[in-house]
């Protein structure tokens, strides 16, 4: 059984199309990824979803409840979480505890289990009575998530959890997501990290407001781009991006880090060809040249670059 | 409705307060303060009118009759002059507010049973205080006048008795001090005040930082969020309300005539009417300075100039007189006057209750409108 069934979800504002006709369904305990640029619907769909904005046509089913008739329902079997520290900070971590458990209505024994529960995944054991205001960002995240499924939902919304939060704090972070999944837990996140796309099992791109891509990470990389790609590490850069970028042989060129991806053209993929290009032109050297699996963020910078035309 | 979700939000909301020590000593000492200012500055009494003398007479009549002046408490004489040409001085300089003209025959016309006459000129730049002073000076001569007969006719041998005694008796405030009358409104204007800027800006502020989208997630319904986040804010408010009267009663001698229960269910109903204000406010509002300038001006303005707290409304034009039905403290000062002053009960002002209840039904139902409007579009 699917945990959310999304049928034909559309939302305007105004003239302003914000999310256009998206379907798409998500596996029980599976970690699904929500994908777009800034300001593509995606914030506007997990409202959507957790019952607190409602769509201007089409429905989706969260748990079995339907987002539009039953929001009440969809409230209480979800836990969301967002990319705003939503915590009070002039609050006590303990505070902060009891505040959710108490709106999520529990009481007597179980109230006990899960606030130690939060504790100990954030691991806060014994610091109950700090100020949260006074708590680094990585460890805010982990009991921000604590507190949003303390009432045990089947379904947790995660709205970039981790955006403005370190490297390590993150992995541990991802750590703790994979747990949820792993007790059957559904996870939809949303991330600005191509990195922690590749944790999901499933993913989909959205851009304007339409659905552009989906499927799982493999799937995503082999599907959506065929082609060739190159990873050439060469000096200038910029001369070099350039003259790629006027040659014949490429489709797209990227900078990544030190080195640049060049997205092939069918007719030229020999990395050869591309090599003795670079050779010929005065004052660039060229360090290697490989032909490399894609990447997610090439896939996608692929993808969108190609919806923008 | 569901206990424990609304206790839960109660419950942080006074955390928070208690938290914040000094907004909450700011909620605390502040109307003390505003009863001191008001209670001792804003006095409406005139006393010691500061008066000069211009006697021309200069004999045992007219010095008895200053000093029947004098005597009464009302006038305080600081200066005598010898010409008429000071008087205008004196009255450009405001060294007095009222001056008193006697002319040089006063004496002779009164034995030769001819009409005395005495001039009083008043300073009229505040129109309420010159009309107080006339009616002083008025009073005070009659009853000089009274004296005079008396002794003229004694004289004739005939037993002389006033045709028509009267005696005023003033119910409610016998003194007629003003700081009686004030009280009943400043309470009103204070706890409207306090309850509806500090309602908005709690509301507001969860909006500003992102907090209450982590409650309209969960299944808590906006009755129970709306009961939760005001509760505390009315407790307070009603031990502001104790404080006022306390206070009132030390340092103003107010007594509450009336029931406290009565007293204590129309605070919590005007409360309500209140929190509720701070509520629409919080909707229309997105930022806590906003918040906190609207419910200011729609709390702090009525409550001062339309609500009859000083001036009273039924010398408003007709048109004002309207405009003062916008305000829930208009009525709840009538029925703080009601309970606190006469001491009457709920047949005398069970309309004014009607009208609060009204005032909050309005409120809490455009706010909830508003709300619904903007989940839809925004």
């Amino acid at each position: 059984m699917n945990s959310i069934e999304v049928k034909a979800l559309t939302k305007k504002f105004g003239s302003f199309v914000s999310v256009d006709n998206i379907s798409f369904s998500v596996k029980k305990g599976e970690i699904f990824g929500f994908l777009g640029a800034n300001g593509a619907g995606k914030s506007t769909t997990i409202k959507m979803l957790c019952g607190m904005l409602e769509p201007t046509s089409g429905d989706a089913l969260v748990g079995g409840y339907s987002i539009k008739k039953e929001s009440d329902n969809v409230k209480k079997n979800i836990g969301y979480m967002s990319q705003r520290f939503s915590l009070y900070n002039d609050l006590s971590i303990i505070e902060n505890i009891k505040f959710f458990a108490g709106v999520y209505g529990l009481e007597g024994e179980l109230l006990k289990e899960r606030i130690n529960w939060v504790l100990k995944i954030a691991n806060l054991e014994g610091k109950e009575n700090i100020l949260t205001a006074s708590l680094p960002g990585g460890i805010k995240q982990r009991l921000a998530l604590g507190t949003a499924v303390i009432h045990q939902p089947k379904i947790v919304f995660l709205d970039e959890p981790t955006s403005g939060v370190d490297p390590i704090s993150r992995r541990s972070f991802w750590d703790l997501i994979n747990d949820l999944s792993a007790q059957d837990i559904t996870v939809f996140v949303t991330t600005h990290y191509l990195e922690e796309a590749e944790f999901c099992h499933n993913i989909i791109l959205i851009n304007a407001g339409k659905l552009i891509a989906e499927g799982n990470p493999k799937e995503l990389k082999t599907k959506y781009l065929k082609k060739t790609i190159l990873e050439i590490e060469a000096t200038p850069v910029n001369n070099v991006i350039e003259i790629l970028k006027k040659s014949q042989y490429t489709e797209d060129v990227s900078i990544f880090g030190n080195n640049i991806h060049a997205v092939m053209n069918c007719n030229y993929s020999e990395k050869e060809q591309v090599y003795s290009m670079l050779q010929h032109v005065q004052d660039i050297s060229v360090e290697r040249i490989d032909e490399i699996v894609p990447t997610l963020e090439d896939v996608f910078i692929h993808l969108l670059e190609k919806d923008g035309k | 409705m569901n206990f424990v979700r609304t206790k839960a939000i109660a419950k942080k909301e006074f955390k928070h307060l208690f938290r914040d020590i000094r907004m909450l000593l700011i909620l605390l000492f502040f109307p003390v303060f505003l009863l001191g200012i008001f209670g001792y500055a804003v006095n409406f009494d005139v006393k010691n009118i500061k008066t000069t003398v211009y006697d021309s007479d200069r004999t045992e009549l007219s010095r008895n009759f200053i000093n029947a002046l004098n005597s009464s408490g009302y006038f305080d004489i600081t200066k005598f002059i010898d010409s008429d040409t000071e008087i205008r001085k004196i009255l450009d300089k405001k060294d007095a507010q009222l001056v008193i003209v006697i002319p040089k025959n006063l004496s002779r016309d009164f034995h030769s049973n001819k009409e005395a006459k005495i001039q009083y000129l008043i300073d009229g730049v505040d129109g309420n205080t010159a009309s107080l002073i006339q009616n002083y000076v008025t009073a005070a001569t009659s009853s000089y006048n009274n004296k005079l007969t008396l002794i003229k006719v004694s004289k004739t041998g005939s037993k002389f008795y006033t045709p028509i005694d009267y005696q005023p008796i003033f119910w409610f405030n016998p003194e007629l001090k003003s700081t009686k009358f004030l009280i009943p409104g400043l309470i009103v204007m204070i706890l409207i005040v306090t309850s509806a800027v500090s309602v908005s800006l709690s509301l507001v502020r969860e909006k500003e930082r992102g907090t209450i989208e982590q409650v309209d997630v969960s299944p808590v319904k906006s009755g129970e969020l709306i009961i939760g986040k005001t509760t505390p804010y009315i407790v307070l408010a009603l031990f502001n309300a104790i404080v006022i009267l306390v206070v009132g009663y030390i340092l103003f001698d107010v007594e509450v005539k009336g029931s406290y229960l009565l007293l204590f269910i129309t605070t919590s109903i005007f409360l309500f009417a209140s929190t509720s204000l701070g509520i629409l406010v919080s909707v229309i509002s997105d930022s806590q300075q906003v918040a906190f300038n609207i419910s200011t001006m729609a709390s702090l303005l009525p409550s001062v100039i339309l609500s009859g707290f000083i001036f009273p409304i039924d010398s408003m034009p007709w048109a004002v007189q309207i405009f003062t039905n916008l305000t829930p403290a208009k009525f709840f000062i009538e029925i703080l006057r009601a309970i606190v002053l006469k001491g009457v009960g709920l047949q005398a002002f069970y309309l004014q209750v009607i009208y609060l209840i009204i005032f909050a039904t309005v409120f809490l139902g455009l706010a909830n409108l508003i709300n619904s409007r903007k989940g839809k579009t925004s």
